[in-house]
């Protein structure tokens, strides 16, 4: 199969395969988004986040059916988390969007994390790439359910969505830092349960403290499952997505996530060429002996690989 | 290579009965697979189009209903008619012995019925799938 012409021609098994082969870390993979890069560019992505329960997927299934409705093209890329014991996964996100399965005009693709701990999949970066050139309008990324400090979401979404439900806990746990951080939107789901009203009224509290006096993130109650709130919340994407290129923050924000992807991409490099000279060189377990034998302290031995990994480059 | 085997687990058909499924699945996680569960009535064209956009290895399809004579083969011809042959495909579920030779030949590599252990399955899937 030539991945790279099924691609530009809309054949859904290229992307698929180009998608694995991106998890799998193979680098034909990498040659082919490099040479279709200038393709990428858009798509609207937004990220979908939230705890465990609260309706990441029905969210999602419901945002993508509205924008259906208008003809885009709808892409979704739905996390969930693999086991650390046995590198398997169960990957259901896809039970809550049944029927948009049918769709020609949809591309669903489940990952596991494969061992990342930011609530995405390292190829989750890559996997939104293909889907951009692949044509999609809209690429959603559905997070695994975080807790408090998966954020990683921030470093690839135009507009991210945190969906909360009634009930999660008092109003300390929306003053800790980290998740309540990054939502450029705030949706209540399962609201037609008790304290709906009181859960936004705390997180609207919490957002006093806001740094951002121009752009305030809206709390929107919605019931997802019977698409009660579905439409507001594309109109309140579209409002953010709005603000953000009409004050410049968009800019501002692409330029630090293409940053941070960089250093991303230039830290995996750097570890793979580290793993490869500790294998092929046993230095890791002679400096290891050394400072269990007191030989030598583990700042120093760090010192010593950085020698080592220095040298190596030079000579490639 | 070392990449998780990708498993699509899907229930075709409109029997409401996947406990047998979500066995499979977990016992197929726990083999270090990455199972993607597609939940209950699903059409072949539904499973055929999952399989493709998630590049799964296998299909595997329970049914409990008796509608596997035409389901299962389904498919597999499905499958066939978008290129995407190499992707292997089993069922299991409640499956009268005689009909399991029409299914082998119809295209289905494996059928387990109840009672097999869920290893069995596990190594069939890793001794069959078609891709390195």
């Amino acid at each position: 199969m030539d991945i790279k012409a099924g691609l530009l021609n809309s054949d859904k098994r290229a992307a698929a395969r180009l998608i694995s082969m991106i998890e799998n870390g193979e680098p034909e993979a990498v040659q082919i988004i490099k040479e279709c890069y200038n393709m990428t560019g858009h798509a609207r992505i937004i990220g979908i986040t939230g705890p465990p329960g609260v309706g990441k997927s029905t969210v999602t299934d419901k945002l993508a059916k509205q924008l259906r409705k208008e003809g885009k093209h709808v892409g979704i890329v739905a996390v969930d988390p693999t086991s650390p014991f046995t590198g398997g996964a169960i990957l259901g996100d896809r039970v809550r969007m049944a029927d948009l399965n049918a769709d020609p005009g949809v591309f669903i693709r489940s990952m596991g994390t494969r061992g990342a701990l930011g609530g995405l999949s390292k190829a989750v970066h890559g996997a939104v790439k293909v889907l951009d050139i692949f044509g999609m309008d809209y690429i959603f990324i559905e997070t695994v359910g975080v807790g408090q400090s998966e954020i990683d979401i921030v470093k690839l979404a135009d507009t991210v969505i945190m969906v909360m439900i009634p009930g999660l806990g008092d109003d300390i746990q929306a003053i800790k830092a980290g998740i309540m951080e990054i939502g450029d939107i705030f949706a209540v789901n399962k609201s037609d349960r008790d304290d709906a009203e009181r859960t936004a009224a705390e997180i609207e509290a919490m957002l006093d403290f806001n740094r951002n006096e121009e752009y305030r993130p809206p709390v929107l109650n919605i019931i997802a499952r019977d698409n009660k709130g579905i439409e507001k919340l594309l109109e309140l994407i579209e409002k953010h997505w709005e603000y953000e290129n009409k004050s410049g923050s968009y800019r501002h924000k692409k330029l630090n996530r293409l940053r941070t992807e960089i250093m991303d991409i230039f830290r995996d490099e750097v570890m793979r060429t580290l793993y490869g000279i500790s294998e092929n060189t046993n230095i890791i377990n002679e400096l290891a002996q050394k400072v269990m034998d007191k030989q030598m302290d583990p700042y120093s031995a760090a010192d010593r690989l950085m020698d080592e990994f220095t040298n190596n480059q030079r000579q490639n | 290579m070392d990449r998780p085997i990708r498993v699509v687990v899907a229930k075709p058909g409109l029997d409401g009965h996947d406990r047998g499924a979500k066995v499979v699945a977990r016992a197929l996680r726990d083999a270090g697979m990455e199972v993607i569960y597609t939940g209950l009535r699903q059409t072949p064209e539904q499973i055929v189009e999952t399989a493709i956009q998630e590049d799964a290895d296998c299909v595997a399809m329970s049914i409990l209903s008796g509608a596997h004579n035409h389901l299962f083969p389904k498919v597999v011809n499905l499958l066939k008619e978008r290129g995407a042959d190499d992707i292997l495909v089993v069922g299991g579920g409640v499956i009268p012995e005689d009909d399991i030779p029409r299914l082998i030949e119809a295209g289905i590599a494996g059928i387990f019925t109840p009672g097999t252990p869920t290893s069995v399955t596990i190594d069939f899937i890793k001794n069959n799938i078609k891709r390195k």
